[in-house]
């Protein structure tokens, strides 16, 4: 070997940095655009059940919401962040929380106060301590309470897709009073031919986009598993003792933003608890409180407030179920303020 | 009708509340304090060597200490503040903080790109910084970050400037710097030498065109007593500053006035210091 | 050996690319120049014992330990001492060095006596180890004969003999198993005998499967156990190595002797036989040069003092240009920017990435998914310490045990935001060891 043929590294493009070299290649991107596919069956489901429309209302809060990143980046002299994907993603959400009769002006207020004031004015993503969706939901069904409650009956089977909603109002399995006797069939219910918001009516697909993040490991399955095993639990008790006054809890889980909560709002890595034990207690008092809600409130459903209520405990969550650190005795979490 | 009444009488118990609190467990403060601590800029910034602004007015009502500890009050200010204790003030040399680097990207030699935290400690644990010298300004800004005056830029080259007429010359960026390469000298003095490698000519030359090459010829030209050399690096003696026109011999321009060599404070003449400083801010 | 392992704490998988495994040692060749750096191992440098120009012969010492915490440095071949100056070293710092012109000659300095150390007392062997300046090699390099002296009020029963190479890329001490098993075994043995230690493990990854196998048959009635650990990045890191093969979890701020073991890499096992048996001091290690724009990865038995550029020419020169050059592993090597940093006795390996290979830090913000929480081997919470790192706040990075981070990179390995996790608790761990010294300092 001599030393012309060797052909010697340049070291003048030398990059330097802090170790490890190697890293897996996940990126905030990749787990954003995973939850946005994994909502893809949901959001087929919903524009089967209520029709072209709910595609409309959709693409509306997406576009709202990125815009609105957009423009908040832009006045706080930022980078624009609009390709990590959690802008479409919060508006793909939010949209699934509507019901599909919003105009598209309410969509686009949503999307401001969603993307605006639930998240930007907190520094972004990352900081913000409550799901920008539900808050931008919440403020809407405050706001515009009768649009918000407003449901249609869905789409006849036989009539083309493209045919639209009868303007018929129906009521939601949860809206109606329990007189012990069931509005929809079980199997109504299960695919989501029942008045509610757009994207959250169809258990099923949403169950198949939930399952396919668990197995992606981007949620914990202690979420959704806590949380709706408590709401049944809780409402399966209240069933029991009141037959008469308490639907049964196969209709609660079924029914509502439940599904769709469990496996896609609960499970906002921003705003839940980082570790395992803290994403039990936060499914479970989520369980609990949409129960409350549920059960005892004026409200006919409580998923979004139980979520944005857990939301506020997750740093006293957090702060509480650290675990300590290999060979430590003492427990970091009690001592310190975080 | 009820709802008011109470709710007035709820109001009325909590103000007595509060009135007999403040009466029974207030804190008495000494009014001369309040007045003494208005004349000073309350940053807590240090420089007076008390733990902070109210330690230092506590120490000057009591006679402890007396004016002029504070670098960042105004003439005016302490005139008003010896009146007002009816104590002379002691004297004491305004300082300033200078970069002693002029290694900005023009100059110096950059051996990597460096990647990682934008903090200059965390930079000097990675292959200690990327920098070609190894004494050099790293330019991420560190000293910046704990300026409470905003008086460091961080220009877009890699380097450190302190803006003199807003400096107060506190010092808290002289430990901040992880190169030890921010000095606290007097602000009368003109010029200053702006490199802080101890190397020999040759090796600084390799990595930097603006070093300090200890050509001896400022030392010849302001006399010994004036400028030293220490080891290859001339100094000024702040004891005895030199002239401002020693620096027309400085072959490399390290020894000058302002923190930027002539050809690139031209260039960069355009940037308003305001402008640049928020830029760093964001 | 069916024995049953426990699992230690999180961890991460990555790809191996140990592509240089099947490559063997080679001898490198004498250079004309080596760079001798005087601080090889933690601790005080060593202080040079020779004067410029002056002839020294191979093995001969030409530094002598500076301190307690210090280790001793030999030539590693005959010619002159050129010039006691100071070199650049992987960290980026300058390190004291020797300069020295090899003759050409390559002529043995009088080797120090064998012993025979079955019956060689713990002291006398103890006292080879200092003289040999034998370090820790796997990476730490800190000096064994201070390791290997451990205080009265504890007793080691248990010696750990690394030969895990969970670093993904470097074959170094799988390459060493399988040539010099014998010389691994003994070392082992007799470290074992210094420490008085009764059980002695040889641990190795089950990605080896050739080593373990043909430890297992040379170990065979030596009493020293041959055992095979599940794949899993950090396996070779000191605590978790103790917690999968004992179960015992050395306290936090403790030592391994602690909890009555040593844990030593197996190329400081083969240092030490060579020392022993046959009064070699350590002037040359195993290291693996490897990565994709290599043209011939392969792993050398490189003298202490060549550099770098000198190994990649071995290695056949670059196929493409690399746009990092690492000092040990992917995992917890130092990027490096100058090939002129010579190869030290801790450097098990020098690796190229090339551009594909490379992902830059992008400091974007915590999205507080837990994936470090889950990985970290230490338990620890990385991304919530890092954003509180990232404000200065390092009383409280203390309080949260910051110190125990073991810098293996799992955390930033896997962070989607491609936060520089590892950099940031290197920070705050300078940050409160200087801030504990400083109070230290104002006690007393």
């Amino acid at each position: 070997m001599t030393e012309t043929t060797v052909r010697l590294p340049d070291t003048s493009k030398l990059v330097v940095s802090s170790s490890p070299h190697f890293h897996d290649g996940s990126s905030v991107r990749k787990i954003m655009l995973l939850v946005i596919v994994a909502l893809m069956p949901a959001c087929l489901a919903g524009v089967l059940t209520f029709g072209p429309r709910a595609l409309w209302v959709m693409l509306v809060c997406v576009v709202a919401c990125m815009l609105v990143e957009a423009i908040c980046t832009k006045l706080q002299g930022r980078t624009c962040t609009l390709g990590d994907g959690s802008a479409a993603l919060t508006g793909l959400l939010l949209g699934m929380n509507l019901p599909v009769t919003t105009p598209a002006w309410m969509c686009v207020v949503g999307a401001i106060i969603a993307i605006g004031i639930g998240k930007m004015i907190y520094g972004g993503l990352g900081y913000n301590p409550f799901n920008p969706a539900l808050v931008g939901r919440v403020a809407l069904l405050m706001a515009f309470p009768t649009a918000m409650t407003t449901w249609v009956a869905p789409r006849s089977a036989s009539s083309p897709l493209w045919a639209g909603v009868d303007s018929v109002t129906r009521a939601t399995p949860l809206g109606t009073p329990w007189t012990g006797e069931q509005l929809f069939s079980t199997w109504e219910l299960f695919i989501g031919r029942t008045g509610g918001s757009l994207g959250e009516t169809c258990v099923p697909a949403l169950v198949l986009g939930g399952l396919l993040l668990i197995a992606l490991k981007i949620i914990r399955w202690q979420v959704p598993v806590c949380f709706i095993g408590t709401v049944a639990v809780i409402t399966g008790i209240a069933h029991l003792a009141a037959p008469e006054q308490v639907a049964p809890p196969l209709l609660h889980i079924m029914s509502g933003g439940l599904m769709l909560g469990a496996f896609f709002m609960a499970t906002d890595m921003v705003t839940t608890p980082l570790g395992r034990t803290g994403a039990v207690i936060f499914g479970v008092g989520c369980g609990v409180i949409t129960a409350v809600i549920r059960l005892w409130g004026s409200y006919p459903e409580g998923v979004s407030f139980a979520i944005l209520i857990m939301n506020a405990f997750t740093p006293l969550i957090d702060r509480y179920t650290a675990g300590k650190p290999f060979g430590v005795i003492s427990h970091p979490g009690r001592e310190v303020k975080l | 009708m009820t709802a008011v009444f109470i709710l007035t009488l709820i109001g009325l118990l909590l103000g007595l509340a509060i009135a007999l609190t403040v009466h029974y467990f207030g804190v008495p403060t000494d009014p001369l304090a309040e007045q003494v601590a208005e004349l000073i800029p309350g940053v807590n910034c240090g420089a007076c060597g008390f733990a902070g602004c109210n330690d230092y007015v506590e120490a000057l009502v009591a006679g402890k200490a007396k004016p002029g500890h504070c670098p960042s009050q105004s003439a005016d200010a302490l005139q008003k503040m010896c009146e007002l204790l009816g104590v002379a003030s002691e004297p004491h040399s305004e300082k300033v903080a200078v970069v002693c680097c002029s290694g900005t990207d023009q100059y110096a030699i950059r051996r990597a790109f460096y990647n990682g935290v934008n903090d200059c400690h965390s930079a000097m644990q990675v292959a200690g910084g990327a920098k070609g010298c190894v004494y050099g300004c790293l330019g991420l800004g560190s000293c910046s970050r704990v300026c409470p005056f905003g008086a460091i830029e961080m220009r877009a080259d890699h380097i450190a400037v302190v803006h003199p007429e807003l400096c107060v010359g506190c010092g808290k960026c002289v430990t901040a710097c992880p190169r030890r390469i921010i000095k606290l000298v007097p602000k009368s003095a003109p010029i200053h030498v702006f490199c802080i490698s101890p190397e020999r000519g040759a090796v600084k030359r390799k990595v930097c065109n603006a070093a300090c090459i200890g050509c001896r010829k400022c030392v010849k030209a302001a006399g010994e007593k004036q400028m030293f050399i220490n080891g290859f690096l001339a100094s000024v003696n702040y004891e005895n500053p030199p002239d401002v026109n020693v620096v027309t011999v400085c072959p490399t321009q390290v020894l000058r006035t302002e923190a930027q060599p002539a050809a690139v404070a031209a260039a960069e003449a355009s940037a308003s210091p305001a402008a640049a400083a928020t830029k760093t801010a964001s | 050996m069916t024995k049953k392992h426990l699992r230690f704490y999180g961890g991460v998988q990555p790809q191996e690319s140990k592509i240089a495994s099947g490559v063997a040692i080679v001898s490198a060749p004498l250079l004309a120049t080596y760079v001798v750096p005087l601080q090889q191992h933690i601790g005080v440098p060593a202080k040079p014992v020779v004067a410029k120009g002056d002839k020294v012969l191979r093995g001969q010492l030409i530094g002598e330990a500076g301190g307690f915490i210090s280790a001793a440095v030999h030539a590693p071949t005959s010619g002159i001492v050129k010039e006691i100056g100071s070199c650049l070293g992987p960290v980026g710092n300058q390190l004291p060095a020797l300069i020295l012109e090899s003759d050409g000659e390559d002529q043995a300095a009088e080797p120090m006596s064998a012993l025979d150390w079955p019956n060689a007392s713990p002291d006398e062997l103890r006292k080879r180890v200092a003289e040999a300046g034998i370090v820790g090699m796997g990476g730490a390099a800190f000096p064994s004969a201070v390791k290997l002296s451990p205080p009265q009020n504890k007793t080691i029963d248990t010696l750990i003999l690394n030969g895990v190479e969970c670093e993904p890329c470097l074959t170094a001490d799988h390459r060493l198993m399988l040539e010099r098993p014998e010389q691994v075994i003994i070392g082992a043995r007799i470290t074992a005998r210094i420490l008085g230690a009764k059980q002695v493990i040889i641990a190795i990854e089950a990605n080896k499967p050739d080593a373990v196998a043909l430890l297992q048959e040379k170990a065979a009635g030596t009493g020293v156990e041959v055992r095979s650990l599940q794949v899993r990045y950090p396996q070779g890191a000191e605590k978790q190595l103790i917690y999968s093969l004992t179960g015992r979890k050395v306290p936090s701020g403790g030592l391994p002797m602690d909890v009555g073991c040593v844990v030593q890499n197996v190329g400081t096992g083969a240092a030490i036989c060579e020392a022993v048996c046959d009064g070699k001091p350590l002037y040359e290690r195993v290291t693996t040069v490897t990565g994709t724009p290599l043209v011939a990865p392969g792993n050398w038995r490189f003298r202490v003092g060549t550099p770098y550029l000198e190994a990649i020419k071995l290695a056949g020169g670059v196929k493409t240009d690399p746009v990092k050059i690492i000092s040990g592993g992917p995992m917890m090597g130092m990027a490096v920017y100058s090939l002129d940093i010579p190869i030290l006795k801790n450097c098990s390996g020098i690796l190229l990435l090339a551009a594909d290979e490379l992902r830059q830090y992008e400091s974007t913000p915590c999205i507080r998914c837990g994936r470090c929480n889950d990985t970290c081997p230490m338990a620890m919470m990385p991304g919530i310490l890092s954003v509180q790192i990232e404000k200065e706040r390092f009383e409280l990075a203390e309080q949260w045990h910051v110190l125990d981070c073991i810098e293996c990179g799992c955390c930033a390995y896997g962070c989607p935001a491609g936060r520089p996790l590892v950099q940031l608790m290197g920070r705050a761990k300078a940050a409160v060891q200087a801030a504990r010294k400083s109070r230290t300092a104002k006690k007393a």
